[in-house]
């Protein structure tokens, strides 16, 4: 069982807390001058995404997590799990919806995610920071708006929602921002 | 602070910081000049090291004249030992601005080697030598943030006020409640090791610390006796140490005694620190006995201070990290 002491620690490292894989997001390091050191970290659960606070006395040792970061092409999705692929190798793995959560709403096929593995099983599904979607709803709007004030919902080929400027028209192609779920361009 | 690899032959401190640091080590200098304090120079290598099994001292070799088959030399984290040898020897008040040198202390506030402002008050207790700290420090960083009047709060009320309980008295259980309250994730160890000190510590550094000296210094003094490390332990219930610690911002800044004078009990605390390092399989390291022999032969009534001048600098600067004040942290040395 492979193990990292404290003087380890550093952002992005994946380790077990608690029984579940987690990602140390922030480590400061905090010593009375003459008293005892510590590590006191800001640790992501990769399971539930929830961020909390634990400290370790310096020397102590926690057990490493085998989580990797993979590229994959997503493929379909057949209700209860989405399928990718490893471009390079065309191995081809399954996500179910505690990997994939409400990001399902921005996968597109063809686009190319950022699969988390823990033990060679997806834990989370990251799509790109920007995708290109097909509006597939949308009220028509006014005539001559160009501005892109006001705006209005649109509904998107997977099911998204986001709020598009009044000249968007259904049929179109836009570019959405995954992270904050907003529009950025027609595309 | 550039990741590339190529650019990290330069220095982490822009230049106007490096220019403030020369300037407050002049007026430090003019500080102690003035008061006819000596400015002092002590060996950084030393045949002996420190015992307290809180600080790890880095070693290296010499090989040579005098010891053709070697001989291992603690770099020092801290000039005290040498400084007291002096004193003994009759040199009235003295001062040292040097580097010290401590093995696994790296991080926002920590450079494993930093610069150490170090004085002594011959005829001072820890009180008075309070006073010409809080003069010190008031005057150098006067003109670059505006301090209020100093505060000295025993290290009882500073628990009491800002985390609830009498470290004292308080039971591992009390101070499990306290970090409990304030979600702190506590290390796996401490909920089974019952170790007072390291509860005192956790509360010390995650709950109290961060409140003090808000926009003023803040003394705290009056530790328990367990940390006494090298200060005269005031008899009482519960023995105290006549020990203190000065904070501005929640930064340490630094750490004073009335000098524990007697070689005795000076010999008894090295061997219980090195049996306490012995049994947590931590490196027993040859305990100073020329300063014990100092000691015997008579320590004038004094009081010292040690006192972090980078952290100053950071101060004065408004830094959030140590490495914005030195030219080269350890990862570009």
């Amino acid at each position: 069982m492979a193990t990292y002491n404290t003087n380890e620690f550093k952002a992005g490292l994946k380790v077990m807390l608690d029984g579940d894989p987690a990602s140390i997001v922030e480590n400061e390091f905090v010593k009375p001058g003459k008293g005892q050191a510590f590590s006191r970290v800001r640790i992501r659960n990769l399971k539930n995404g929830r961020t909390i606070e634990r400290t370790f006395k310096s020397g102590e040792t926690i057990e490493a997590a085998d989580v990797a970061d993979v590229e994959m092409q997503y493929l379909y999705s057949d209700e209860q799990f989405w399928h990718f692929m490893n471009p390079e190798s065309y191995e081809q793995m399954a996500a179910d919806k505690n990997a994939v959560g409400d990001n399902a709403k921005w996968l597109k096929e063809q686009d190319v995610c950022i699969i988390t593995l823990w033990n060679g099983v997806p834990l989370a599904v990251e799509p790109p920071n920007t995708v290109i979607l097909k509006v597939v709803e949308t009220d028509p709007g006014l005539k001559g708006d160009t501005s892109g004030g006001g705006g209005k919902p649109a509904t998107l080929e997977t099911g998204a929602v986001v709020r598009v400027p009044l000249f968007v028209q259904k049929g179109e192609a836009i570019k959405v921002n995954t992270r904050t779920g907003e529009y950025i361009s027609r595309a | 602070m550039t990741t590339d690899a190529s650019g990290d032959w330069q220095p982490t401190a822009a230049l106007e910081v490096l220019k403030l640091r020369a300037r407050l080590l002049e007026r430090i200098r003019a500080f102690f000049s003035e008061r006819s304090v000596l400015e002092v120079e002590t060996p950084i290598l030393s045949a002996a090291a420190v015992t307290d099994p809180m600080l790890a001292s880095l070693a290296t070799r010499y090989t040579g004249p005098r010891f053709p088959r070697g001989q291992a030399f603690y770099l020092h984290t801290s000039p005290e030992f040498p400084m007291k040898r002096l004193l003994a020897a009759g040199s009235g008040s003295i001062y040292q601005i040097c580097k010290v040198f401590r093995d696994g202390e790296a991080g926002r506030l920590h450079n494993p080697e930093f610069t150490m402002l170090e004085w002594y008050r011959v005829g001072f207790d820890h009180h008075r030598l309070m006073d010409e700290v809080a003069e010190l420090v008031m005057q150098l960083l006067a003109p670059y943030l505006s301090i209020e009047t100093p505060e000295r709060l025993s290290y009882r009320e500073a628990f009491r006020r800002h985390a609830g309980l009498d470290p004292h008295t308080a039971t591992s259980t009390d101070f499990a409640t306290v970090a409990k309250a304030h979600k702190i994730g506590v290390p796996p160890g401490l909920l089974t090791q019952n170790d007072l000190s390291v509860w005192r510590d956790l509360l010390l550094t995650h709950v109290v610390e961060p409140m003090l000296g808000q926009g003023r210094l803040t003394f705290i003094y009056d530790y328990p006796a367990a940390q006494a490390s090298l200060a005269r332990i005031q008899l009482g219930d519960p023995p105290l140490a006549a020990r203190f610690e000065l904070y501005l911002n929640g930064v340490e800044l630094a750490n004073g005694f009335h000098e524990l004078a007697d070689a005795d009990e000076q010999r008894t605390r090295f061997e219980r620190q090195l049996h306490t390092s012995a049994a947590g399989g931590q490196p027993v390291v040859p305990m100073d006995e020329r300063l014990l022999a100092a000691l015997a032969q008579g320590l004038p009534d004094c009081a010292g201070v040690a006192l972090g001048f980078d952290r100053l600098v950071m101060l004065a600067a408004g830094s959030r990290t140590i490495e914005d004040v030195v030219a080269f942290p350890i990862d570009r040395a």
